[in-house]
């Protein structure tokens, strides 16, 4: 199956001679949640709004459901729902009414039963006839998303969607977006929060200065990057590591009631036998062992870092 | 087409018109009615006639003139202008929407409410002075294409303001003198001779002149120049909007 977005050798550059994306070809699944990770100014709202027709293109070409993002714009857009970074919404508008202008924009007949369930999703039926300025800065992010939502559309760009968002609209828009994947709806989202792309994405795209640095399924970018961490827990603590261990990257712990050992997932060795027989012919008595997986962050932090050395 | 979208843009605009209906329509007229005070009755009875009508009578198609023109400009301009300042902007520009489109909605309910309150106005001159349309449809014509054409400078207007202070320059320091030198309060027969000339320079003019020739069936300039000015003035509206498209000129990167 084809991808439903395919971006190729995407070029965005400034007449000042800045470069926001730099060569970025990325294909995007029907139906998948792709996580576009990057510190500021990574190119990553530049991305989307070239996908959405908001930003022009210098070079290369983007396509959503086989067609070209300029040339069929009607075709494109119409499948797109975008829900911005920031609260730009009409302060004297009501919520019904500024959902059902997002309606009309996407070509779409009125439907006032279908508007009324997107505002029921989003726990905002309530509020449908209150004005924009009485609702707070959550409620705001529901009415974006339920604009975005307005259209039925077949892919949803968040883009940042949890800056400055409560606990509870968090689990809202997570519960929303797992219905929308349900649904087969397609989802791009950006963020700097790791742990949402941990949490949801199907696949991970790392973005930085204009460069897509790698984009792999989260599960096994996890396994590829990710280094592991065990954790020994003693029957009695040591005051000194054994000299046989020297050379081993272990290092003592809780006043040496533990030791802890890293090593590399994707090794074709992880050195944990031997570490384990090591201590076992140093007559040292284990209690207990945990192993930690190394996090998103962690590997993301470990990309950039690298990239801007 | 995506009418869907035009008659979406169209219908929230002109909710805002009627939300804020005091603002729109309510001030427009009652400003009018002080020009009929002052100009009309004030002043106008210790005036001769002009081209054999009475002055207050003169003045009708002048004023109506006057205030759909600043009209159609500042709702126009307001209409783009306020989703950029807001940045709800992204909206139409990432719908399936023709840039044309966009134009027919703001521009449409910019007009509409022009219109409304140009008929308002002729409505209330009706309770100052006996004012007679010796051609009631070409009357709405004239009305309907100044009100347009002022509509599409309204929107280049918009789109090419940075800030508030942008948007009222426009108007304040070269529309409202080229308004009120176009002949709303008097005929251009009165001027000196070179400013009989220099005037002819001036759009409104033409369309103030041609609204009259509706009303009295006398006119400053004729009735074939006022139409071709009003059609130049909005080819000329026309290509610079086409150009503000095309170049995302200050609506995209």
């Amino acid at each position: 199956m084809p991808p439903i977005i395919d971006v190729q050798h995407l070029i965005k550059s400034y007449a000042g001679g800045g470069r926001a994306l730099d060569d970025v070809s990325v294909e995007i699944e029907s139906g998948e949640i792709l996580a576009l990770l990057g510190p500021n100014g990574a190119g990553k709202t530049t991305l989307i709004s070239i996908i959405c027709g908001l930003t022009r293109i210098t070079e290369g070409t983007v396509s959503v459901g086989g067609f070209d993002v300029v040339k069929d714009y009607r075709k494109t857009r119409a499948l797109i729902g975008l829900v911005p970074q920031e609260l730009m919404l009409e302060p004297f508008e009501t919520v019904f009414e500024t959902v059902s202008l997002s309606r009309g924009l996407f070509g779409c007949k009125p439907n006032k039963s279908y508007i009324e369930s997107v505002l029921s999703q989003l726990s905002l039926l309530d509020k449908k006839d209150a004005q924009m300025k009485e609702l707070s800065g959550g409620m705001k992010r529901r009415v974006l998303i339920a604009k975005a939502l307005s259209h039925e559309p077949k892919i949803l760009f968040l883009d940042e969607p949890t800056a400055g968002v409560d606990v509870e609209l968090r689990r809202d828009m997570w519960n929303v977006v797992t219905e929308l994947k349900q649904r087969g709806v397609t989802i791009v989202l950006t963020t700097h929060y790791i742990e949402e792309a941990e949490e949801i994405a199907d696949r991970v795209a790392v973005i930085n200065g204009g460069k897509i640095l790698l984009i792999e399924e989260k599960d096994k970018l996890m396994k590829r990057l990710g280094t592991k961490q065990l954790r020994i827990e003693l029957q009695a603590p040591i005051t000194t590591l054994p000299d046989s261990l020297s050379d081993v990257d272990v290092q003592r712990a809780d006043d040496g009631m533990s030791l802890i050992y890293h090593y590399d997932v994707k090794a074709e060795r992880t050195g944990i036998t031997s570490l384990l027989s090591t201590l076992a012919s140093e007559g040292i008595v284990l209690r207990d062992l945990q192993t930690y997986q190394s996090s998103l962050e962690d590997i993301f932090v470990g990309l950039v870092t690298e990239e801007n050395k | 087409m995506n009418l869907y979208a035009v008659r979406a843009i169209y219908s929230f605009e002109m909710a805002r018109t009627f939300r804020t209906m005091l603002q729109s329509i309510a001030s427009p007229v009652i400003s009018t009615a002080l020009y009929f005070v002052v100009f009309g009755s004030a002043i106008g009875s210790r005036m001769t006639m002009i081209d054999g009508v009475p002055y207050g009578v003169f003045i009708v198609p002048g004023l109506i003139m006057l205030t759909v023109m600043m009209q159609s400009v500042a709702n126009a301009s307001f209409g783009i202008y306020f989703p950029k300042f807001l940045g709800t902007i992204y909206e139409p520009l990432s719908a399936p929407i023709s840039p044309w489109e966009i134009v027919i909605g703001y521009v449409g309910a910019a007009t509409t409410k022009s219109i409304m309150i140009g008929l308002i106005i002729l409505a209330v001159s009706f309770l100052f002075v006996p004012v007679t349309i010796a051609h009631p449809v070409l009357m709405l014509c004239f009305l309907m294409l100044t009100a347009i054409s002022f509509s599409l400078l309204g929107f280049i207007l918009g789109i090419w303001a940075r800030s508030f202070e942008q948007l009222n320059l426009v108007p304040m320091l070269i529309l409202t003198p080229l308004v009120f030198l176009g002949g709303s309060f008097y005929s251009i027969d009165m001027l000196p001779p070179v400013w009989q000339t220099v005037t002819l320079f001036n759009p409104a003019v033409y369309l103030i002149s041609g609204f009259r020739w509706a009303f009295f069936d006398t006119a400053d300039v004729s009735i074939a120049v006022s139409l071709l000015a009003i059609g130049v003035f909005s080819a000329i509206c026309f290509a610079v909007i086409s150009w503000m498209f095309a170049t995302g000129y200050r609506l995209k990167n």
